[in-house]
């Protein structure tokens, strides 16, 4: 058995949580508008917002890869620029889970929103306030069990990447060996100890985290009166 | 006051509709469901779009080149399910529209709801909600004050509760109110004139006081019959 090392746990949750606040701050406004709009492209966009989910995450990694490596416009624009590289990384990390993640942070916002009671928007812009400011101060406010789960989903489902992860990041230790990659690596080398610790300490947390969600949610309906 | 006249495709009906209403009147919209009442109400408000024009205080709230955005139309709309916000106390509901805190606490106690202030919108009965609902219509002072059926859900003495209390803020605050109902003796009551629509048309304007004695009328045929059967 190697001598356990817990940075690989370390990166997993703070590429989690970097990825999850970026996300929001991008899934938010996107959401919103998903759920008000009856514009006809909503479900060409819906598609496109909900691919990672069906993609194999390799397919996702490669054309990533492809777009941010050094030979594409994008990836030599940064790096010439402001010398920033954009592939094996930690950086590349945040980029690719931001894509693969996506739709676990939308789709969940898009769903709670669809659910606000519509004459509460509309008292709201009855009352002189803004669709911004019904945003804030409305819907968010009324929307915590869906806030609380698509921050709860992304996380995880962050923590939980793999194939994306490889694809763009490789396996360097103390920068993009995260524990899922780690776990891989320690059967590769039939180190099945260290692998069953990594993978029990994975598993425990999921199914915490998921517990947090759904004591959560059950609470909160109870406190609304739902069930 | 309010000169009005719109035309709106709807799934089963063509709505087209054109009247005027004076400052200070209270207006009963009546007429079957589905004859376009409550869609009138919300183009009034700005909340659904039309063809046509609407002018209130000689200001054009809908034109063919524009419509003024509901925010800006400085209305108060009584919504039938209430659409209180779920996350604000009794009071902010009210603070939230205007922060006229004095105003606020007058029309709680007017409503006998002070003691409610602190309380979320869920811990309350249907006729406290209404009352929060209608006492937040009146927070921005509105010259026209729109009421899409207020008090359908309600038992009677609670109605008769909230008659009084619509028909009072309507003289106190010299609002014009135009408000959707079925109910003949709540138009009688509070209504100074009746509009009654069928099939998205103006079929008649009515006084509320002949519109009671038809009805009395038609209650009376209908006693006469079933004695002689």
């Amino acid at each position: 058995m190697s001598e356990l090392n817990f940075i690989p746990f370390f990166l997993s949750f703070k590429l989690a949580g970097i990825t999850t606040i970026i996300l929001f701050l991008i899934a938010m406004p996107l959401a919103w508008w998903l759920s008000q709009t009856r514009n006809r492209a909503k479900p060409f966009i819906e598609a496109i917002v909900s691919l990672p989910i069906v993609l194999p995450p390799s397919v996702l990694g490669f054309y990533i890869l492809v777009v941010l490596s050094h030979n594409s416009p994008i990836g030599a624009f940064f790096e010439d620029t402001f010398g920033i590289k954009l592939v094996f990384n930690f950086t590349s990390l945040v980029i690719a889970s931001c894509f693969y993640s996506f739709p676990f942070m939308v789709q969940p916002l898009q769903s709670g929103f669809e659910t606000i009671n519509k004459n509460m928007l509309e008292a709201s812009y009855v009352a002189g306030k803004s669709k911004i400011e019904t945003l804030f101060r409305v819907v968010l406010p009324n929307s915590k069990p869906a806030l609380i789960s698509a921050f709860i989903i992304t996380f995880a489902h962050t923590v939980g990447e793999f194939g994306v992860v490889l694809m763009l990041g490789g396996s360097i230790p103390n920068e993009t060996k995260v524990a899922s990659v780690a776990i891989y690596e320690y059967v590769e080398i039939m180190d099945y100890t260290s692998a069953h610790i990594y993978s029990a300490i994975m598993l425990v947390m999921s199914f915490i985290v998921l517990l947090g969600v759904y004591t959560f949610n059950r609470h909160h309906n109870r406190r609304i009166g739902i069930a | 006051m309010l000169e009005l006249d719109i035309y709106k495709k709807l799934s089963q009906i063509e709505l087209d509709v054109s009247f005027s209403i004076k400052e200070h009147e209270f207006i009963a919209l009546s007429g079957k469901s589905g004859s376009g009442k409550t869609t009138l109400l919300r183009i009034i408000a700005g909340l659904e779009s039309a063809r046509g024009e609407i002018t209130v205080f000689g200001k054009s709230w809908l034109s063919e080149k524009r419509s003024m955005p509901t925010q800006n139309r400085g209305i108060g709309f009584l919504f039938q399910d209430y659409g209180l916000f779920e996350n604000m106390s009794v009071e902010q509901n009210l603070l939230y529209v205007s922060k006229d805190r004095e105003l606020s606490s007058y029309l709680l106690e007017m409503t006998e709801l002070s003691e409610f202030r602190s309380v979320l919108p869920r811990a309350l009965s249907g006729g406290q909600k209404q009352r929060v609902a209608l006492c937040r219509a009146l927070m921005r002072r509105p010259k026209l004050l729109l009421l899409d059926e207020p008090l359908s859900a309600l038992d009677l003495n609670m109605r008769k509760k909230l008659q009084q209390d619509i028909l009072n803020f309507h003289d106190k605050f010299g609002t014009t109110t135009i408000m959707v109902s079925h109910d003949t003796h709540e138009i009688y009551r509070l209504a100074s004139r009746i509009i009654i629509l069928e099939d998205g048309k103006v079929i008649a304007e009515e006084n509320p006081k002949d519109l009671l004695l038809e009805e009395i009328e038609n209650l009376t045929k209908e006693a006469k019959a079933l004695i002689q059967l």
